[in-house]
């Protein structure tokens, strides 16, 4: 079933939550909403299920106006950072609750409800934990179980609210592939809240940036990391360094140096410039022709990579990153001079910052 | 014992234990082996006639019935005055909260009178009520009102930390999938505070049981009628049955530890049904 926010505001108290945002989510896809917390993502997947109202705005769930209907009709499926698992209900138990709570004529044969609940235990991979209670589970298990008992009424969309929030680190990340393989499978139109950008990119087919209750970008993972539209998207998606210049015939000038723009160039003027760690490149030395002359700091060459911490003339820090195997061939040390030459340059005007 | 000292990782539990004991002794055993060692003083025979007395036996059904209805009423009530607190905000909470805490500290023989004086039949409720048939003071009506009083509290406070532990998510979740609120209540909010009703229950029945000072104003103690059992223990004191007064204390005594034991026990039951390894 197909999602379109149209026009969406709500305002608590003094403070808006969401500022006329719109968004398309067509059927089958599964779309993240990511933005710092506070922005309002977690507003709008409240109302999207129908947990909080907006106060302008549509709905359409599937063509249809859904503003006005209850949570218990809109037929979505929630799922929460926290579980929300009833802890005095068996594992089964909870995963039928949707279903036994029917009204008498809809309601499923006891029999038939059991079959149901065993296969979402087995598409969860828990069916072994049927007779437990939710205290005794852990937290991955718990969010798979609140998963499963979201899928038991068939919802037309998933929504799931920063679902792996309170897992640590390992447990996230096996969560979040199995999550996609997950949809891969059963292709309801799911939205998912989170503020970490990494499971935004590696999970969602497209990605909406949310900050200040708007909608910065919405595109797929490698177009709003490789072609950020406003300096929000570039700096909230991965780590970057941050410059302050000017650019000026198609170099952006940063105090006595120039750097050469490429094809995209930049309007002339004040401007703010982004550069990814790993789109330097690391030249031994000072050149007057070309690159920023800093010298190395810090050197933590562990994994595949080398982290490297510079420090411009004028004491400003930038992160390279660069292959460890790149890196000793290079045969820099701490305390060394190098010229930094970026591959790739993103250039907003100074203003577009502010915003 | 010396080896579980050693290797406790709670200090203080010889001590703790061994005041724990003493204070029992001294302030629960003690008094309640002396009600029995009195009572065997009394023969057999007499000690049935002094508890089986129809006047006797009446007073037990009045004291334990009145007893389990108000703590009954008070669960029901007791569970919407913490809904209440709990769930809303209004001007004057804090003055209501504080409120529901006075049938504690007042003196009960002030809430009896107070009570008597409003719902007699010429006072400002009584009045209202008399039209309708209602009596309230000097009739077993009274006794009940009285124990109500007194035992609300008991229910309010049990019930309001564990209510205010249940997050909004949970009967989010339980909407969600299509619950209505009816539903919502009774299969999730319900069985969460079950054992919490239960404590406030038995709370408020024990207090009720052993109430004296603000029902002997409002029952009007008509002996078979509105006559409690421990002042039926007062009036045999007074006359220098003190064999009699302890008979009648002990089956008290014996009656109230089986029900509260019995309570016990389904709260034990439901803390495994409900509650298992949280």
């Amino acid at each position: 079933m197909s999602i379109s926010i149209r026009n969406i505001s709500k305002q608590f108290g003094t403070f808006q939550a969401l500022d006329d945002v719109s968004i398309d989510i067509p059927s089958g896809e599964l779309v993240a909403l990511l933005g710092p917390s506070g922005c309002g993502k977690t507003t709008l997947l409240r109302i999207i299920a129908g947990l909080d109202y907006a106060d302008r705005g549509q709905i359409l769930l599937d063509g249809d106006d859904a503003s006005a209907r209850h949570v218990r009709e809109r037929r979505v499926g929630f799922v929460f950072q926290h579980y929300a698992l009833f802890r005095h209900m068996s594992i089964a138990d909870n995963v039928a609750f949707g279903l036994r709570v029917r009204p008498r004529r809809e309601r499923l044969a006891e029999a038939e409800i059991r079959r149901r609940v065993k296969k979402l235990l087995e598409l969860v991979q828990l069916d072994w934990l049927a007779d437990r209670y939710p205290p005794q589970l852990s937290g991955g298990q718990r969010q798979r179980i609140a998963l499963a008992r979201a899928l038991a009424v068939e919802p037309k969309v998933l929504l799931l609210d920063e679902p792996f929030g309170a897992l640590d680190a390992k447990v996230r990340k096996e969560l979040r592939r199995w999550l996609r393989q997950l949809h891969d499978e059963i292709h309801v139109t799911s939205v998912f809240v989170t503020h970490d950008q990494e499971e935004a990119l590696e999970v969602a087919d497209r990605v909406v940036v949310i900050n200040k209750g708007k909608v910065e970008q919405i595109g797929t993972p490698e177009s709003v990391y490789d072609h950020p539209a406003t300096p929000f998207v570039a700096n909230f998606l991965g780590s970057v360094n941050l410059f302050h210049g000017r650019v000026e015939d198609g170099h952006l000038h940063l105090g006595e140096h120039a750097l050469a723009l490429g094809a995209e160039g930049g309007s002339e003027g004040r401007a703010v410039a982004f550069v990814r760690p790993h789109e330097f490149d690391l030249v031994p030395g000072w050149h007057a022709d070309g690159g920023l002359p800093a010298r190395i700091l810090r050197v933590a060459a562990v994994g595949p990579s080398a982290q490297i911490e510079v420090s411009r003339v004028d004491g400003e820090l930038i992160e390279v990153t660069i292959s460890r195997d790149a890196f000793q061939l290079l045969g820099l040390a701490e305390g060394d001079q190098v010229s930094l030459r970026p591959r790739h340059i993103r250039v907003f005007q100074a203003e577009a910052l502010a915003a | 014992m010396a080896s579980m000292k050693r290797f406790s990782p709670l200090p203080g539990f010889g001590l703790a234990m061994g005041y724990t004991l003493v204070y029992l002794t001294l302030v629960v055993i003690i008094p309640l082996t002396a009600v029995g060692t009195k009572t065997l003083t009394m023969g057999l025979d007499a000690f049935w006639a002094a508890v089986s007395s129809p006047r006797v036996v009446a007073s037990y059904q009045l004291s334990f019935g009145a007893s389990l209805l108000a703590a009954a009423i008070n669960v029901v009530f007791g569970l919407i005055f913490a809904w209440v607190l709990v769930r809303y905000r209004f001007p004057g909470k804090g003055l209501v909260d504080a409120l529901v805490d006075l049938p504690f500290a007042l003196p009960t023989a002030v809430a009896g009178i107070a009570l008597a004086t409003i719902y007699s039949a010429n006072g400002p409720v009584g009045k209202l009520l008399e039209p309708w048939g209602i009596e309230i003071a000097y009739t077993p009506n009274g006794v009940l009102l009285a124990l109500v009083f007194i035992g609300l509290p008991f229910v309010v406070r049990t019930v309001q930390p564990v209510l205010a532990d249940l997050e909004k998510e949970v009967e989010e979740a339980a909407a969600g999938l299509g619950a209505s609120r009816g539903q919502t209540f009774l299969r999730v909010i319900l069985p969460h505070i079950a054992p919490a009703l239960l404590t406030g229950f038995a709370m408020a029945f024990a207090r009720a049981v052993g109430e004296y000072g603000s029902v002997i104003f409002i029952a009007g103690n008509v002996p078979m009628v509105s006559e409690i059992t421990p002042l039926l223990i007062i009036t045999k004191l007074e006359q220098y049955d003190y064999a009699g007064a302890t008979a009648v204390a002990s089956v008290m005594l014996v009656f109230s530890f089986v029900l509260l034991l019995i309570i016990n026990g389904l709260q034990g039951w439901m803390h495994h049904r409900y509650a298992r390894g949280a």
